[in-house]
């Protein structure tokens, strides 16, 4: 009965959208405000249908229903209750529904905190929102229903694919896709915008704690995934350039430079019809990556789907999304004008380039990704593209990318001086090599790679440290009186510094592992020792071990740095139900490097091939991204966002 | 300098910057290709020797031989078969008889690969190593259309 419940749900929520997308764009058009106070409750209406579908499709895994048929195909009686629920968001359909739920949470959050829009505008967004609603409920209910029952009935699930059996796994993708459908309402406010034609620093004032709040959640949404694969893959790696995760990243980068020129658009009012442009693309960027993830044209861990009926839906979706998006455009754009001017050297400029550089990236990881799947598609053979690649892109894109993060702040808007910015920034510049140059020395060696990543962190460090000096300390005379002009700091400015200083936490962190990382591939029979980089490992042995759902042998490895010894425990399982063998490696995290162990195969002899690799600074990688995240956090929460508000709702109710 | 001049030099510093990025791309582009041979194409000598590819096809049952942590298998597509040498830890999902990717260079009538790919499905087969077994099996079933009426 739950099942049905939920399906049923879904059909009446599709109704609900249906005429959410409609009745209060007319109604915005046409000065009616009964018409567009309906958007609202229905906003609420359908938040709560989707949700208890949602709760019912959670319901029949808890249950252990087999007789649906996505239950059934990712869940098992042994499974634990955490990965049943987690099971909801393991496959094609369940994802779907978690996008729909996500799509309603995020527009219940602007009817709740934009009363203080004009009722038009309001309006516009809710009926935008309702239209991709209507698009993904209606490919939910055609293609790809997760509430399909299976019969006869199966005594028992397929189980959930091991690999997804992680805490990881069960936080990744709410978080991923958060992010993805955060920028929806930066798309919706671009549209709602280009259909009234009010395009101005007060749009862009409303637009950014939203696309800020989008961006932090898919920040970690990728960081969570990548360090799920470093763990949960179990050959050390953090990051693969497949196409899965490019999928994520594309939309990252865009969403990044969207940031950045929104910035621009609400200080001064210029890039305005540029900043309309990147809210349209990162959000048919992150439609493209549900259609590349979900249609199963990628040859990939996660692509479950294999219905091209489903790929030919989010291929015409996206057509239509993209394309009248892009009509409306091209015919509303030139009338929101240009901004104000500013000069050669300016924040503007900086600014500039750096959306510029972001956007060459994005084309860059876009290019290496769609190719391959085209000249498949064509049958011109087969070929890929691998990290070398986008390496080699990469590094070349995100050292200016770097070198404007430390210029771009202490730059003035509209027109700077270039004397002025080379004065305060001589002693960051060499403060950086030298720091970069003794961490070389300390790591062990000196080398360019290590070097030229160890000199873009400690830039970003020592910008933030010489602007913070400028606007803090340089003109105070008392403890008292740096806490108080520290205090006054305003919270969007605070919110850069860190997120910048996540940066460079990341340029750390992947300089390090990428230069100074050792790895030792090396055969072990019970008693063995080898040593890495100070390290010993001495093999005592494996034992079989019982999981709720896998059985497993368990290897012991005691591993010494001269003073203390402890014990790592690789693993390698065998879940019972599919049969799969997977490799669990045993990590002893640190800050200042994570020691990685993991069983590869048995010899004949009884010996084992083990993986050992010394990491240094990997952690950091995640902790920059968190960091990044947190300064979203805190610039989202900027008083004048709030404050910006009242006046307006104020200002109404006086005229 | 006047405005028009400045916005004059800031669309051509944009359009430097997108011509150098776009040299850029397209230049790692094309180094970094790598491209896809079955077993039969590499023993016609079609694949390109001293540069990176990716052989794909089915592991030969009773191949696989360790010895410490260099390991030797032969792939084949049915008609040709390409003995690879590794070195390192073979994936979860490798097993004899069952598909592979291999990517590395070609020297000296052995494939040296630098990577071992196999999914994480039981059932799937690398879109690589299916294709190459479905050329492998169209030409066999081309030629028996062509040898069948001969013998009979």
């Amino acid at each position: 009965m739950i099942p049905e419940i939920g399906h049923f749900l879904l059909w009446i929520a599709l109704g609900v959208s249906l005429l959410l997308a409609t009745v209060p764009l007319i109604g915005a058009g046409r000065q009616r405000t009964e018409w567009m106070a309906y958007a609202r409750p229905s906003v609420f209406a359908l938040f709560g249908l989707v949700s208890v579908a949602f709760l019912c499709l959670v319901a029949s895994f808890v249950r252990h229903d087999f007789s649906v048929l996505y239950v059934a195909s990712n869940s098992n009686s042994a499974l634990p209750v955490e990965y049943r629920i987690a099971g909801v968001w393991g496959g094609h359909e369940g994802s779907l529904l978690l996008w729909v739920e996500m799509l309603c949470l995020w527009m219940v959050a602007v009817a709740m905190f934009s009363k203080h829009l004009p009722q038009q505008v309001l309006a516009r967004i809710l009926a935008v929102m309702g239209m991709i609603s209507v698009g993904f409920l209606l490919f939910m209910l055609i293609t790809s229903n997760p509430f399909d029952r299976l019969f006869p009935v199966p005594v028992d699930g397929r189980d959930l694919n091991p690999l997804l059996q992680d805490p990881g796994m069960v936080t990744h993708p709410p978080m991923l896709y958060m992010g993805y459908v955060g920028f929806s309402v930066a798309f919706a406010f671009a549209i709602a915008a280009l259909i009234g034609g009010n395009l101005d620093a007060t749009w862009a004032r409303w637009t950014r704690p939203w696309t800020t709040v989008a961006w932090l959640f898919l920040t970690i949404g990728i960081a969570l995934g990548s360090s799920w694969a470093y763990y949960e893959l179990g050959w050390g790696g953090w990051w693969f350039w497949d196409p899965v995760e490019n999928a994520s990243l594309m939309p990252w980068l865009l969403g990044t430079a969207l940031i950045h020129s929104l910035a621009v658009t609400e200080k001064r009012n210029s890039f305005k019809s540029w900043t309309v442009l990147l809210a349209i693309l990162a959000f048919s960027f992150s439609l493209l990556g549900t259609f590349l993830v979900r249609s199963g044209v990628l040859s990939s861990v996660h692509a479950f789907a294999t219905d091209p009926r489903r790929g030919l839906f989010i291929l015409g979706f996206l057509t239509v999304v993209i394309g009248s998006s892009f009509a409306l455009y091209a015919w509303r754009a030139p009338t929101v004008g240009l901004g104000a001017r500013f000069a050669l050297i300016s924040k503007e400029t900086a600014l500039l380039a750096n959306n510029v550089l972001f956007l060459v990236a994005a084309a860059a990881v876009l290019l290496g990704t769609l190719y391959p799947l085209f000249l498949d598609a064509l049958g011109m053979g087969k070929i890929s593209v691998g990290p070398p690649y986008f390496d080699a892109i990469f590094l070349p894109l995100m050292v200016p990318v770097v070198f404007l993060m430390g210029v771009g702040p202490v730059a003035k808007w509209k027109q700077a001086a270039l004397p002025d910015i080379t004065v305060r920034l001589r002693w960051a510049a060499l403060a950086a090599v030298l720091a970069a140059m003794l961490a070389g020395i300390a790591a062990g060696e000196l080398h360019l790679g290590a070097t030229c990543g160890l000199v873009m962190a400690f830039w970003i460090v020592a910008s933030i440290a010489e602007d913070l000096w400028t606007r803090v300390g340089s003109k105070s005379s008392s403890v008292n009186d740096v806490v108080s002009r520290a205090r006054q700091l305003p919270r969007a400015w605070v919110g850069m510094m860190v997120a910048h200083a996540g940066v460079a936490a990341f340029c750390f962190g992947v300089a390090m592992v990428r230069n100074y990382e050792v790895e030792k591939d090396v055969q072990m029979a019970v008693g063995d020792s080898t040593s890495l980089k100070g390290y010993t490992f001495i093999f005592k042995g494996t034992r079989e071990l019982q999981g709720p759902n896998y059985s497993a042998l368990q290897g012991v490895v005691d591993v010494s740095d001269g003073s203390t010894t402890q014990v790592m425990h690789p693993e390698k399982r065998i879940y019972r139900v599919q049969q799969n063998p997977m490799t669990e490696a045993a990590i002893d995290a640190g800050v200042t490097r994570d020691l990685y162990v993991s069983l590869g195969e048995q010899l004949d002899s009884g010996a084992w091939i083990i993986r050992i690799y010394v990491k240094p600074f990997i952690n950091w990688i995640w902790f920059g991204c968190m960091l990044m995240a947190a300064g979203g956090l805190i610039a989202a929460t900027d008083r004048r966002y709030r404050r910006a508000g009242k006046n307006e709702r104020s200002g109404m109710e006086a005229t | 300098m006047k405005t028009r001049h400045k916005r004059i030099v800031i669309a051509a510093g944009v359009l430097i910057c997108l011509g150098g990025a776009a040299a850029l791309v397209l230049n790692a582009f094309q180094s970094n290709l790598v491209f896809f041979f079955t077993p039969t194409q590499v023993q016609a000598q079609e694949a390109p020797s001293g540069r990176t590819f990716r052989l794909g096809g089915l592991v030969v049952a009773g191949s696989v031989k360790r010895n410490g942590v260099d390991v030797n298998f032969a792939v084949t597509d049915t008609m040709h078969t390409i003995p690879v040498r590794y070195t390192g830890i073979l994936p979860d999902l490798f097993k004899e008889g069952k598909g592979v990717v291999a990517q590395g260079q070609f020297s000296g009538g052995v494939f040296e690969a630098k990577e071992v790919l196999a999914k994480h499905d039981e059932n799937y087969m690398p879109p690589e190593a299916a294709d190459a077994l479905k050329k492998a099996a169209s030409a066999k079933a081309g030629a028996s259309t062509n040898v069948n009426p001969e013998t009979k």
